[in-house]
C-alpha cells in the first residue's frame, strides 16, 4: 500500500502530522506496537529535517507485510557532506531553529539507529533523499 | 494473563435510553453504537472514562455498584474513603463528622486511601530516577488512563509506572491489620466509595495485579446523600462519635487532585487532566516529539478526581476545600508523628513496599481492522474505498459516531453501507432498494418507535 504527504518548509506548527498519519495506519495494519514505535521515530525526525532545512517535501510510505519502506523527497539546499551530517552533534541548524528545541544533530544518527536501512542522497541547492527501510514481522522478532 | 473479556461498571438502561446520539458521538474511543434504538457499548473499547454519562440527556447511563447492604454480609465492615469525598461537603461540615456518619450507616472502621502515598511517594521517586525506567514514566494512578494506553497508545504501556495506586496499597494495608488481628478475609469487608467508574472497572478487573482485596464497590453520590441526611437529621455535634484515624499527609489529601503526583514527584513533572488533552498529548509522546521530562500525571477527569462522574459538589470548590484542608496538615517527608496509631500504614511499610509492585501492562489494541496483516491491508483498502462514497457529514443517523467509524464497521462485517441515510438515498432513486427495505433498516438502529407518528401529530 502507498500513502502520500505533502510536507511544508519553516512550518513547525503542522511538523509531524504526517508521521501521526502513518502511525495510525500502521496500528490500524496490526503492524507490533515496537516497530511502529522504531518507525515513528525516524520518521518524525526527517519529516522535522524537512521542515527545518528545505522549501518543501514529499513523503511517501511503501507499506507491506513484511516492511516499511519511506522515502522522503525535498527540494531544499542539499546535504554537502553526507558523512559529516551522519555524526552525532553535528549540524547546521539556524540558531533560530534550535531554539525552538529541534537542531541538536541527532537527527540522522537518530534515523539510522531506529532503521533497519537508511539510504541518503543528495544534491546541493537542489535537495535530498531519504529513505527509511524497518523490517516487520520477522520470525525472530 | 489478563482476562478476555473486561468488567465494566458503565451500563446503558434499556428501559430509559431513547436512542439519540450523544453518547456515541462524545465517546474518545468510539466504543458506543446505536442498535435497536439503544446505546450499546462495545465492552473491549471502553475505557470507563464516563464521558457518556456526562453527555447523556436522560439519564440512561448508570455506574453499576455493589448493594449497600452487602456490607452487613460482614463482621468487620471498613470504608475506604478518597480525601476527594470530603471535598464534597461545605466547609462547616468537618471530616470527622463526615467519617462518623459513615460510622453510623454501619461501618466499622474508616480508613483514608491516600494514606497510601504515604507508601507509595518514596517508591515511585525511585522509579522515575531507575535509569532503566522508560522515560517519561507515566501514572498508574488513573485507570481510564491506564486502559487508554492500552487500547490507543499500546508503545506506551511500557512507560506506564509498575506501582500499585493508593488505593490497592491502602487496601492491602487494611486487609495485613485486620489478618494480624486473627480476622479471617471472609470475617472482613473492605468497600471503596468510588468517585467514578474507572475504580470500579479497576477493582473488579485490575491491570497488571491478579485480584483486588476489595469486597465492594459504592458510588460517591449515593454515599454522599446518606451522609448529608445523617448529618441533617443528627445535627452536627451531639451524639456523634468520631472515629479515631490518623490525619493525612497534605500530600496525601492533594494527591487525586491535578499537580497531586506531579508536584511532589521530583524531576520534570507534567501534570495533564481531561482526556481530550490526555489524548493529544500522548500522540506526541508516542512520536517522541517530547523528551526530556521524567513523569507525567494523567487523569481522565477535568479537575481528576474532583471532577470525578460521580462526585456531586462543583469541582473547583471542592478543590478549593480540600487545599484548605491540606493546608493544616503535615507533609509527607516531615518527622513522623509522635503518636502514630496502631493501624498507622506507617507500621507495615516494609511488607506494603515488598507488595508495591504491578505487572506488565500489556497493549491490547483496539485499532486494528485485522488481526493479519495481509487481510487488514486489503480492509483498509476497502475503507478507503466506501469512505469516498460516504458523505463525510458525520452525522451519526446510521448508528456509527461518524462515517470512517461506519466504514470500518462494515469491512468488519459489523454494519452494512446501507445503514448510511445519504447512501439508502441513492439506492432508493435508483431502484435498488424500496421504501419496506429502508424502513426496515431505519428500524434495526433506531428502533420501531422513532418512525411512528405521534397521536398528537398532524404532520
Amino acid at each position: 500500500m502507498v500513502f502520500e504527504f505533502e510536507v511544508q518548509g519553516g512550518d513547525f506548527a503542522t511538523a509531524g502530522n504526517a508521521s501521526s498519519q502513518i502511525k495510525k495506519i500502521l496500528k490500524q495494519l496490526n503492524v507490533d506496537h515496537r516497530d511502529i514505535k522504531r518507525i515513528v521515530v525516524a520518521l518524525y525526525e526527517a519529516e522535522v529535517n524537512i521542515v527545518a532545512h528545505a522549501f518543501k517535501g514529499r513523503i511517501i510510505a511503501n507499506i507491506d507485510t513484511s516492511e516499511v519502506r519511506i522515502r522522503l523527497v525535498d527540494e531544499g539546499p542539499g546535504i554537502p557532506d553526507i558523512e559529516l551530517a551522519m555524526q552525532q552533534g553535528y549540524s547546521t541548524a539556524s540558531s533560530e531553529v534550535r531554539e525552538m528545541g529541534f537542531g541538536a544533530g541527532m537527527g540522522l544518527p537518530n534515523m539510522k539507529k531506529n532503521t533497519d536501512e537508511m539510504h541518503v542522497t543528495s544534491v546541493v541547492d537542489k535537495g535530498t533523499t531519504v529513505e527509511l527501510i524497518v523490517f516487520i514481522n520477522q520470525p525472530t522478532t | 494473563m489478563e482476562a478476555k473479556s473486561f468488567h465494566h461498571a458503565l451500563k446503558v438502561r434499556d428501559d430509559i435510553c431513547i436512542g439519540c446520539t450523544h453518547c456515541m458521538t462524545v465517546c474518545p474511543t468510539e466504543a458506543i453504537r446505536v442498535r435497536n434504538g439503544k446505546a450499546v457499548i462495545i465492552d473491549d473499547r471502553c475505557v470507563d472514562c464516563g464521558m457518556c454519562l456526562r453527555n447523556c440527556p436522560v439519564k440512561a447511563i448508570h455506574i453499576e455498584h455493589d448493594d449497600f447492604k452487602k456490607i452487613f454480609d460482614f463482621e468487620h465492615r471498613v470504608a475506604l474513603v478518597p480525601a476527594v469525598l470530603s471535598g464534597q461537603f461545605p466547609e462547616d461540615i468537618t471530616v470527622a463528622q463526615i467519617y462518623s456518619a459513615l460510622m453510623e450507616l454501619g461501618f466499622t472502621a474508616v480508613y483514608e486511601v491516600e494514606h497510601g502515598v504515604e507508601i507509595l511517594l518514596e517508591a515511585a521517586k525511585r522509579f522515575v530516577k531507575n535509569p532503566a525506567a522508560n522515560q517519561p514514566v507515566i501514572s498508574s494512578f488513573c485507570p481510564a488512563i491506564v486502559r487508554l494506553i492500552q487500547v490507543r497508545f499500546p508503545a506506551l504501556t511500557e512507560n506506564v509506572m509498575l506501582l500499585k495506586p493508593p488505593l490497592d496499597i491502602a487496601a492491602l494495608h487494611i486487609k495485613k491489620l485486620y489478618t494480624d488481628k486473627g480476622i479471617n478475609s471472609d470475617r472482613l469487608g473492605i468497600f471503596y466509595i468510588t468517585p467514578c467508574a474507572a475504580k470500579i472497572a479497576a477493582i473488579k478487573s485490575p491491570v497488571g495485579e491478579e485480584w483486588s482485596p476489595i469486597s465492594g464497590v459504592i458510588n460517591m453520590d449515593f454515599i454522599f446523600n446518606k451522609i448529608y441526611k445523617s448529618i441533617k437529621q443528627n445535627g452536627k455535634s451531639e451524639s456523634c462519635y468520631l472515629p479515631k484515624i490518623d490525619p493525612l499527609t497534605s500530600e496525601g489529601v492533594m494527591w487525586s487532585l491535578t499537580h497531586g503526583e506531579a508536584t511532589p514527584i521530583q524531576g520534570r513533572c507534567l501534570a495533564i487532566d481531561e482526556i481530550h488533552n490526555v489524548i493529544d498529548f500522548l500522540e506526541k509522546l508516542e512520536n517522541e516529539e517530547i523528551d526530556d521530562i521524567d513523569f507525567v500525571e494523567l487523569r481522565a477527569c477535568d479537575e481528576s478526581c474532583a471532577g470525578g462522574v460521580l462526585a456531586v459538589a462543583n469541582r473547583f470548590l471542592a478543590v478549593e476545600r480540600l487545599k484548605n484542608r491540606a493546608a493544616n496538615l503535615p507533609s509527607v517527608s516531615g518527622p513522623i508523628p509522635s503518636e502514630m496509631s496502631e493501624e498507622s500504614i506507617v507500621r507495615s511499610k516494609e511488607y506494603l513496599i515488598n507488595h508495591i509492585a504491578i505487572d506488565d501492562v500489556n497493549p491490547r489494541s483496539m485499532l486494528m481492522l485485522d488481526e493479519n496483516m495481509a487481510e487488514a491491508m486489503k480492509k483498509m483498502n476497502q475503507r478507503n474505498r466506501l469512505l469516498k462514497s460516504l458523505p463525510q457529514v458525520d452525522c451519526g443517523a446510521c448508528g456509527a459516531p461518524n462515517c470512517q467509524a461506519l466504514a470500518e464497521d462494515i469491512v468488519q462485517g459489523k454494519a452494512g453501507i446501507e445503514q448510511c441515510f445519504f447512501i439508502r438515498n441513492r439506492q432508493i432513486s435508483s431502484g435498488k432498494l424500496n421504501m419496506a427495505g429502508s424502513t426496515a433498516i431505519i428500524e434495526s438502529i433506531w428502533g420501531k418507535k422513532k418512525l411512528k407518528k405521534p397521536e398528537s401529530e398532524n404532520i
